[in-house]
């Protein structure tokens, strides 16, 4: 499993063929589109044995893909943005019926104002959907969460999103590691699902659920995700058994133990951190907590991964307007059970595409001093672009 | 290589410009150098001004930031250099690789900073039939800075080419390596 260089779209594409899915359905949408364009060329150069589904919408791709894992085949689509929202219905019920499916997400931002760049407004607009998401720090961690998703996906049945930022990975050329065949046949057994439509065995999906039954089925999909929790630590461990690489199971902490201010974050923002915390010696010592299972959210292992500290800044690139930092309303409520919580900071950037430079990290660490625990700010905002009602 | 070479490519929607990135940092990839190159992420339309960055580094780069400071410009297409902010960012001493017909010192380039100006274009319609300039200007960027040598520019050419094609790349290569002087702008390691 030698190193190749590889735009990051191609390293998952391959990865998602490697799983050998037997439907893909999608429709284009930048910055997603290159990754169901390699797909679709594997397809047509039969390097991939699959039924590849061009279809209309981004509803349909969703629908076909539901379809296809209910009828006992291994289903994968990828999508973005308005992509996702379109697909939200479908993402529900494909949820709700508890069938397991993959899906790319390429992180970009939601209309209006129309922007093609990066955050993860669209990915977080989707987060009660009722699948696992996973966020990836960088395009060799999107290669080995798409593998363990399908796993994932199958074993829990529920649906896996894989969530990569798009165009900050997804467009990005660098060296990444792809399995071979072998070990993901190994790993990634052949599709099968108890429930599968056969005509043979009828079974039905989607029925009328009376209040009867409704709040049992809610509750059995809730105990699903909590028990996800730890198969996806349990998958990353078999993963790496296999690859040598690990993805950090739920949560990964790094940085010096004795460090009592800490930056939580998720997908590709962490690598420019880590290099940021070498790159200025000067700072004081930071511990940096990725967090990659946003859904199922990892409530006890937050609560170990900030044992010690006095600060925390949780960085995020989306924000529920009215309210302020999704991740950090949840990492708040988290820490709420602890005797001695640090106090959290809440700040997004990066939105809309904007570059997180270096240079954040020091920001971010200023921040800490203050004496009011920041409720939320979004902390690369120009306000000298705005009117002065808007400041 | 211990140090962090970053550079800024410009050039016009439709010129190449990702695949000069992609090519440039493949080529030091095959060299046992790690690599990253990204476009600037934009809507590109044929003939817009666009940009692509590469890093170079000895070993594993983390940050998925934007490059604010290169090390070195390639500009793809002269008429670029009328650009307000061409070199914006460019570090004190950088080195600016230009396709042009005109002699570097006619290019009016302001500012403490290296020139070298090749006819790329011109070379691959001569050589290719096409007027492609990118393979030309990552040969001679890569004999300038000594960063990576021309024959890995080929190794990974052939990953794409075959036949006529690459051996008319290869010729390319040659011709543009040989037009500067090898190791002007060489990176102490």
């Amino acid at each position: 499993m030698k190193l190749q260089v590889l735009e990051g779209s191609q390293a998952v594409a391959q990865a998602v063929g490697l799983c050998r899915p037997q439907v893909i359905a999608a429709y284009p949408i930048t910055p997603q589109t290159h990754i169901v364009e390699r797909l679709s060329k594997l397809v047509a150069d039969k390097q991939l044995e699959c039924e590849y589904i061009s279809v209309e919408s981004e509803f349909s791709a969703a629908s076909v893909v539901l379809g296809a894992a209910a009828s006992g085949v291994r289903a994968y689509t990828a999508t973005s943005s308005q992509g996702i929202l379109l697909m939200s219905e479908v993402l529900y019920n494909i949820a709700g019926l508890r069938i397991p499916a993959v899906l790319t997400c390429a992180n970009r931002a939601v209309s209006a104002p129309l922007s093609i760049w990066n955050d993860q407004q669209d990915s977080m607009a989707v987060r009660d959907s009722g699948w696992i998401q996973l966020y990836c720090a960088s395009n060799q961690e999107a290669v080995d969460t798409s593998i363990q998703a399908f796993r994932i996906a199958e074993r829990c049945e529920v649906p896996v999103m894989v969530c990569i930022d798009g165009f900050v990975l997804t467009h990005t050329q660098e060296p990444v590691s792809l399995p071979v065949q072998e070990q993901v046949d190994g790993f990634l057994p052949p599709y099968a699902f108890e429930r599968s439509l056969d005509t043979a065995s009828p079974v039905s999906h989607g029925m009328l659920v009376t209040p009867d039954y409704f709040a049992e089925v809610r509750h059995a999909h809730h105990q699903a995700m909590l028990k996800a929790l730890s198969v996806i630590e349990e998958v990353d461990a078999e993963w790496a058994a296999i690859s040598g690489r690990h993805c950090g199971g739920l949560v990964e902490v790094s940085g010096p133990a004795d460090a009592e201010i800490c930056i939580l974050a998720m997908g590709s923002v962490l690598g420019t951190l880590y290099d940021a915390a070498e790159e200025f010696p000067e700072l004081p010592p930071v511990r940096i907590i990725k967090l990659r299972s946003f859904r199922p959210f990892p409530v006890e292992a937050m609560q170990k991964a900030v044992k010690g500290l006095k600060e925390l800044v949780v960085l995020e690139r989306a924000l529920s307007p009215g309210a302020g930092g999704i991740v950090a309303a949840e990492v708040r409520a988290a820490l709420s059970e602890l005797k001695q919580p640090p106090r959290v900071h809440a700040v997004a950037a990066g939105l809309g595409g904007r570059d997180i430079p270096l240079s954040i990290y020091g920001r971010l660490i200023e921040l800490t001093k203050s004496k009011h625990a920041e409720r939320f700010s979004i902390i690369d905002v120009d306000v000298s672009k705005l009117a002065d009602e808007d400041r | 290589m211990e140090i962090m070479i970053e550079v800024r490519i410009h050039g016009r929607g439709g010129q190449g410009n990702v695949l000069a990135a992609n090519l440039l940092a493949a080529a030091a990839f095959e060299e046992g150098r790690f690599s990253q190159s990204f476009p600037n992420f934009g809507a590109e339309r044929r003939g817009a001004p666009v940009t692509a960055f590469v890093r170079l580094a000895g070993r594993p780069l983390q940050r998925h930031c934007q490059v604010l400071h290169p090390d070195c410009l390639i500009v793809q297409d002269d008429s670029l250099l009328h650009q307000p902010g061409i070199t914006a960012g460019l570090k004190a001493g950088g080195a600016v690789l230009v396709n042009s017909r005109k002699e570097a010192g006619q290019l009016h380039i302001e500012g403490d900073y290296r020139v070298v100006a090749i006819p790329a274009t011109d070379l691959a319609q001569e050589i290719l039939g096409r007027p492609i300039p990118n393979t030309a200007l990552v040969s001679a960027f890569a004999v300038l800075t000594g960063l990576v040598t021309p024959a890995s520019v080929v190794r990974v050419l052939a990953h794409r080419f075959s036949g006529n094609i690459l051996d008319a790349n290869r010729q390319l290569v040659e011709r543009a390596s040989g037009m500067v002087e090898a190791g002007a702008w060489r990176v102490e390691a």
